[in-house]
């Protein structure tokens, strides 16, 4: 149970990791709304996964408490997650910025 | 996501002439509560103690919020058919979860790969969704947000979908699948 | 355990520095809402970490709880504010 908590803490980390790497290297804020919504909820999904899990091991109330707490984060980051994301895209698109395109691919349309 | 700002009680003329299978007062109780139920277990969950006071608290905080909203939470059109419904949502939220899954790896392999540049191609792509009920334009469109890749970014009522997708795998799955199983899931 | 949950927060927040990147000399608002918004969903799971470290979970995770709620609310009020202001571009000039 513990090595399974630890595995999802680690691979939730490594899903942090992807995001903060996203945000530095995408070229324009459209793109990296891309890695900084969602690769962070699929972080946070694994990582809270995981310490709920290790939270309910010693299994009393209160612990049971807590862990149905963390499962209540998830579910509240999963609702809003998507529409703080699309509230800072439509402020883009209302202040007229202008997706970048790959050099060469823009014209196409 | 401006579709879901229609309440539930604005009915068409010929949707209010179906015979309902339950009266209207019996369907008042229902959504009562179902929504006193479902905010009395966040309560439980967020107070954590079970002796009496905070129990008391609790119900009577929730019969107020439940009196109030409970039309905003459980629409009364299609109260019958609600626990079918709520079934194919609990079936609907694994798959979407695996989808998200597999969205996220791939956004990740973009993020680490070191010819970023070149390999991704963001551009916006515009169709038009068969579904017709705000509900279900809203679930798919929070879908759409959800899988790394897509980000809806105009939804309107009629259901034209606008959406920035950052390369051209993630925007071969639009509209397909995932419309079916939203269509599916309110019963379209 | 306890020491694996520290070195997984540490990580965390060196991971936050990346985002704080962002936030701090990204080239538009929206930018630099991005990496706030980004830095509190990271500091959400650190807060639970803390938790875990000291073995004080059940205060924690309210704190966590309200810290999400905070960062939602915090997120959609900065970009109500934003989308009125035309030529987020001219930041710079």
């Amino acid at each position: 149970m513990s090595l399974l908590a630890a595995i999802l803490i680690i691979s939730g980390l490594f899903f942090f990791t992807g995001g903060s790497i996203g945000i530095l290297r995408f070229p324009d804020f459209y793109s990296r709304l891309h890695p900084a919504g969602k690769l962070d909820t699929m972080g946070l999904l694994m990582t809270m996964t995981g310490m709920a899990l290790y939270t309910v091991q010693e299994f009393t109330l209160a612990a049971i408490f807590t862990s149905l707490k963390i499962l209540l984060i998830i579910v509240f980051v999963f609702i809003t997650s998507p529409t703080a994301t699309h509230a800072i895209l439509d402020a883009g698109v209302r202040a007229g910025l202008s997706p970048w395109t790959a050099p060469g691919k823009g014209e196409r349309e | 996501m401006n579709v879901d700002n229609l309440s539930p009680d604005e009915l068409s003329p010929d949707e209010k002439r179906q015979t309902p299978a339950f009266s209207t007062s019996l369907k008042q109780i229902i959504s009562f509560a179902i929504t006193f139920l479902i905010c009395f277990a966040t309560w439980i969950i967020l107070s954590g103690r079970l002796d009496f006071f905070h129990l008391g608290l609790g119900v009577i905080a929730c019969a107020i919020v439940a009196r109030l909203s409970s039309t905003k939470l459980i629409s009364r059109r299609g109260i019958e058919n609600l626990p079918r419904q709520w079934f194919r949502f609990v079936c609907y939220v694994p798959w979407l979860l695996y989808q998200v899954f597999l969205a996220n790896l791939h956004v990740m392999s973009l993020a680490f790969n070191p010819r970023l540049i070149e390999v991704i191609d963001p551009k916006i792509i515009r169709f038009k969704s068969k579904l017709t009920r705000p509900m279900s334009l809203f679930i798919f469109a929070n879908s759409i947000t959800l899988t790394p890749g897509t980000i809806t970014v105009f939804v309107s009522i009629t259901g034209e979908f606008t959406v920035h997708v950052i390369d051209e795998y993630s925007g071969l799955s639009l509209p397909g699948e995932m419309e079916e199983k939203v269509a599916e899931l309110m019963g379209e | 355990m306890e020491s694996f949950f520290l070195y997984g927060a540490i990580y965390l927040s060196l991971i936050m520095i990346l985002s704080l990147y962002r936030a701090v000399f990204g080239p538009t608002v929206l930018d630099r809402m991005i990496g706030v918004n980004a830095i509190g969903s990271k500091t959400t799971a650190l807060l639970v970490l803390i938790g875990l470290i000291y073995q004080r979970v059940e205060m924690f995770v309210d704190i966590a709880l309200a810290y999400a709620c905070l960062n939602f609310i915090a997120v959609l009020a900065a970009s109500r504010y934003f989308q009125k202001r035309k030529g987020l571009y001219d930041e710079h000039h």
